[in-house]
């Protein structure tokens, strides 16, 4: 029992929380974005595969490893951009479409790599982002042991929260993205384009939700290797519900999820199978579908989310 | 009501030598085999106060969409004035191209985004998107400034969603306002105005005319119209029949102008008293700190009299109205409707008990947009033998029975097939008009039950609820509109702040007194 609790103060458990978070604050603001502007995107699946898989290829063919996170950001916005244009001016189904573009994005990523690696049996590795070393902060007790676990990727997806929030709250732009996921008609009769804003959205959350996926091979495990997304995206989806479309709350629900895995693991170990592991497995699951449980009935969905906008119509 | 003055105003240059802003030409919109617009001609000049009249559905709103860039023509041009005065052909389906060239347009159905503010509805757009922030003072000051000279006072700080449909209307006038236009539409913005607040709006309308403003202003108050405008456009059956100056003409000549024959009076018998429908004491509904609450409110209402309830939007209608309809429950006091005590919120026990509801917002809470008429007519009594046998709907039982309502109530649809949405608001009301009366209800919930109709429909509307008081049903009436609320109702209570005066005689009432107890006097004060 004491065991089961001192893993809290461990500066390891909480690096690890920081870690497993990382990826699905990406995903979650990525989808919140979409979803805030009215669009659901399903394809966060598949686009964080393609996101890992572009991002680590670039990299291992010589590009530096903020090219291949600026890679993986534009194949992102790419496969944004099909969602976009099949449902914002097509309005094909959001669901229908969004897994479509998981399977296709899923499927390229996965030829791309056996075409690329036709003959090797494990996963080629590359020199991922190094820890953070902060010459202040790394004397602090316990704060800098974990800090000095993070890479200045985690620092980047704390900065887009911030940054997501900001836009959201305080700009004209967010402003017009909060109205165009409420009523598509207020926006067009204030002279905006619903396509533009809506399409854009798409395209920077699906970038956003790339760049999880890069995360993982370019600061994780530093390779690419089938199945590594192992239902994040789908686990984003849920968050998003959580935080109820705010940024602040994204984060917190990422780093409530990676605590609940990082905690899962340790317990593991101290309990050394008296318990089947897979048990302690479901513990972050059963976390996500209990956040939906109690909070999608009370949550405040954006008015106009999965509802296609035509012009003239009513 | 709009103070009456004189329409002509003689400070102004006679009307021929003021230069066009706006000339449509031939403008035809056809929704399938339905034409709306059949080759309307429209000249606007600068600093003109144009009425466009018409029943519901003739076509007012759709040839105002076409001007604002929502629907595209199918036949015809636009053109509008350039900062030189110069006309110049309007690119059509572009409300961007509209704003740019100076149109404002008030819709008729708010396009207000609920989840902002007011303050973020006005000056959404007004800012370009790659800017980092607003200048919210400055754009705050204009916002203040505006409300002051309209006296359109408004929350501004909440999400549109929480106010009240008179709220939210404010709000969409002040956004049009807060954008420098030299082409204002009003698509019906006094339907949910108080009396003060319209005659705030035809002042300031009346000001920015003698600027130059040409304004387009749509309303089926026709004491309004006779007050505000020069010249009135009518429009029947999206054809336009009459363009003529508003002086010499009464509101006789203009509803017949409209309806294309008389309007038959409405009779009102006097009442037969029955048992108790409705009896309220002492209830709370809602938390203290609510805006729209009720508080120990008392009231009783029997079979055979109309209450009418009177108030500016937002001081506890909204309350009373989701009490009676089983939407809220009483937080405190006791509240008993046909003859059941009313402790929890409970809809369709309210309908069991013979409760009809005509919702404030039919588009909300009255009507689903994407089912057909039909279904929208059963909608509240799906489980009842004639609609539905062995958990299966009877579609032609359905279908046979909305075909007669459609009849009877004159409702202008392509038929009862049609989703409900593509109906003018006018016909939609009568839906949920028809819905209710079937069903021969004990208690009638009318609130705002007139709100955006037109003259024939209003009039129907009223001898539809008197005959129903006729037959002995009670009926609350809520609603914003003096002129109706004398019309119809034996008593009338006055809501402020969440508390609801004692019901008075009618006959013994005039418009002064309640319009006093509207801005918070008590009644010995307004006597
Ligand atoms: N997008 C649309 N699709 C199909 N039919 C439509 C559409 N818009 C309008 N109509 C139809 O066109 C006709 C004119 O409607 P419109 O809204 O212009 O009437 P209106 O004069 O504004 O009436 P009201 O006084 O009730 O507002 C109606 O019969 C309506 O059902
Ligand atoms: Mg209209």
């Amino acid at each position: 029992m004491w065991a089961a609790l001192e893993i809290l103060s461990q500066a390891n458990f909480w690096a690890a929380t920081i870690r497993i978070a990382t990826p699905l604050i990406f995903g979650v603001l990525g989808a919140l974005l979409c979803e805030r502007a009215g669009v659901l995107n399903l394809g966060i699946e598949g686009i964080f595969v393609a996101g890992a898989m572009s991002g680590w290829l670039a990299v291992y063919l010589g590009l530096p490893l903020w090219g291949g996170v600026l890679v993986a950001a534009l194949v992102g916005a790419l496969f944004g951009l099909i969602h976009g244009v099949l449902t914002v001016p097509l309005g094909l189904s959001q669901h229908v479409t969004g897994i479509g573009v998981t399977l296709l994005a899923t499927s390229i990523a996965y030829f791309g790599y056996r075409v690329a690696f036709p003959n090797v049996g494990t996963p080629p590795r590359i020199d991922a982002f190094p820890p953070l070393d902060l010459p202040l902060l790394r004397d602090v007790p316990f704060l800098g042991p974990i800090l000095g676990q993070q890479t200045a990727f985690t620092l980047l997806a704390f900065a887009c929260v911030i940054v997501l929030a900001l836009v959201l709250a305080r700009t004209p732009l967010g402003l017009a993205l909060r109205a165009v996921g409420d009523n598509p008609e207020a926006v067009e009769a204030q002279g905006l384009s619903v396509v533009g804003l809506r399409i854009g959205a798409v395209m920077a959350g699906s970038a956003l939700m790339a760049l999880g996926g890069a995360f993982l091979t370019l600061s994780a495990f530093n390779a690419f290797y089938f199945g590594m997304i192992n239902g994040r995206g789908w686990v984003c989806i849920a968050l998003t519900v959580f935080a109820s479309w705010r940024p602040g709350k994204a984060l917190l629900g990422a780093l409530l999820f990676g605590a609940l895995d990082a905690y899962q693991l340790r317990l593991q170990t101290i309990t050394g199978g008296a318990v089947p592991s897979q048990i302690f497995l479901m513990l972050p699951y059963l976390f996500s579908i209990a956040a939906l449980v109690l909070l999608a009935r009370r949550a405040d969905y954006p008015r106009a989310l999965m509802k296609p906008y035509f012009k003239g119509q009513r | 009501m709009i103070a009456l003055t004189a329409p002509d105003q003689p400070d102004r240059p006679p009307h021929e030598t003021r230069p066009l802003v706006l000339s449509l030409s031939g403008i035809t919109k056809r929704f399938g085999s339905l034409v709306a617009n059949d080759a309307i001609d429209l000249d606007v000049r600068a600093g003109e106060i144009v009425a466009l009249l018409g029943e519901n559905g003739a076509g007012k709103t759709t040839l105002m969409s076409i001007l604002f860039g929502h629907y595209v023509a199918d036949e015809g041009t636009v053109h509008i004035a350039d900062a030189a005065g110069q006309l110049a052909p309007l690119p059509g389906g572009s409300a961007e191209a509209a704003l740019r060239a100076g149109i404002g347009m008030v819709h008729q159905h708010f396009a207000l985004a609920e989840n902002l503010t007011g303050f973020e509805n006005i000056v959404l757009g007004t800012v370009p998107l790659w800017r980092l922030g607003f200048g919210k003072a400055t754009a705050r000051a204009k916002v203040a400034r505006l409300m002051k000279e309209t006296g359109l006072e408004a929350d501004l700080g909440v999400p549109v969603g929480r106010l009240s449909v008179g709220e939210q209307q404010r709000i969409e006038i002040l956004k049009a306002l807060y954008r420098d236009v030299r082409v204002l539409i009003l698509d019906e913005p006094t339907a949910v105005l108080t009396p003060q607040e319209a005659d705030g709006l035809a002042e300031t309308v009346k000001a920015l005319s003698k600027k130059g403003l040409a304004v387009i202003f749509i309303s089926h108050k026709l004491h309004e119209v006779l007050a505000l405008c020069e010249r009135v456009v009518v429009l029947r059956g999206g054809a336009k029949v009459a363009d003529r100056p508003t002086a010499g003409a009464d509101r006789a000549t203009l509803a017949e102008l409209m309806v294309g024959r008389e309007i038959p009076p409405r009779e009102r018998a006097p009442a037969t008293l029955g048992a108790p429908v409705l009896r309220l004491a002492g209830v709370d509904v809602g938390a203290p700190g609510e805006r729209d609450r009720l508080e120990g409110a008392d009231l009783e209402l029997r079979g055979g009299e109309i209450i009418g309830i009177a108030g500016v939007s937002g001081n506890g209608q909204g309350a009373l109205a989701a009490l009676v309809a089983g939407l809220k429950a009483p937080r405190n006091g006791s509240c008993e409707i046909v003859g059941h005590a009313a402790t929890r919120a409970d809809p369709s026990a309210r309908i069991g008990a013979g409760v009809g509801r005509i919702p404030e917002d039919r588009h909300r809470d009255g009507t689903i947009g994407a089912l057909s008429v039909a279904e929208n007519y059963v909608l509240e009594t799906l489980a009842a033998s004639e609609n539905q046998r062995h958990g299966l709907l009877r579609r032609s039982a359905i279908r046979a029975r909305a075909a007669q309502a459609i009849r009877d109530y004159d409702i202008r649809c392509p038929g009862p097939e049609a989703p409900i949405r593509a109906l003018s608001g006018g016909n939609m009301q009568k839906v949920v008009l028809a819905r209710v009366l079937e069903r021969a209800p004990r208690l009638i919930l009318a609130h705002q039950p007139t709100r955006g109709l037109d003259i024939g429909a209003t009039t129907d509307v009223h001898r539809r609820l008197l005959a129903a008081r006729g037959r002995g049903a009670g009926i609350l009436l809520i609603s914003e509109d003096l002129d109706e609320l004398f019309a119809l109702s034996d008593r009338i209570a006055v809501i402020h702040a969440g508390h609801l005066s004692p019901a008075m005689d009618a006959a013994g009432l005039d418009t002064r007194t309640v319009g006093l107890m509207m801005a918070g006097h008590s009644a010995e004060e307004a006597a």
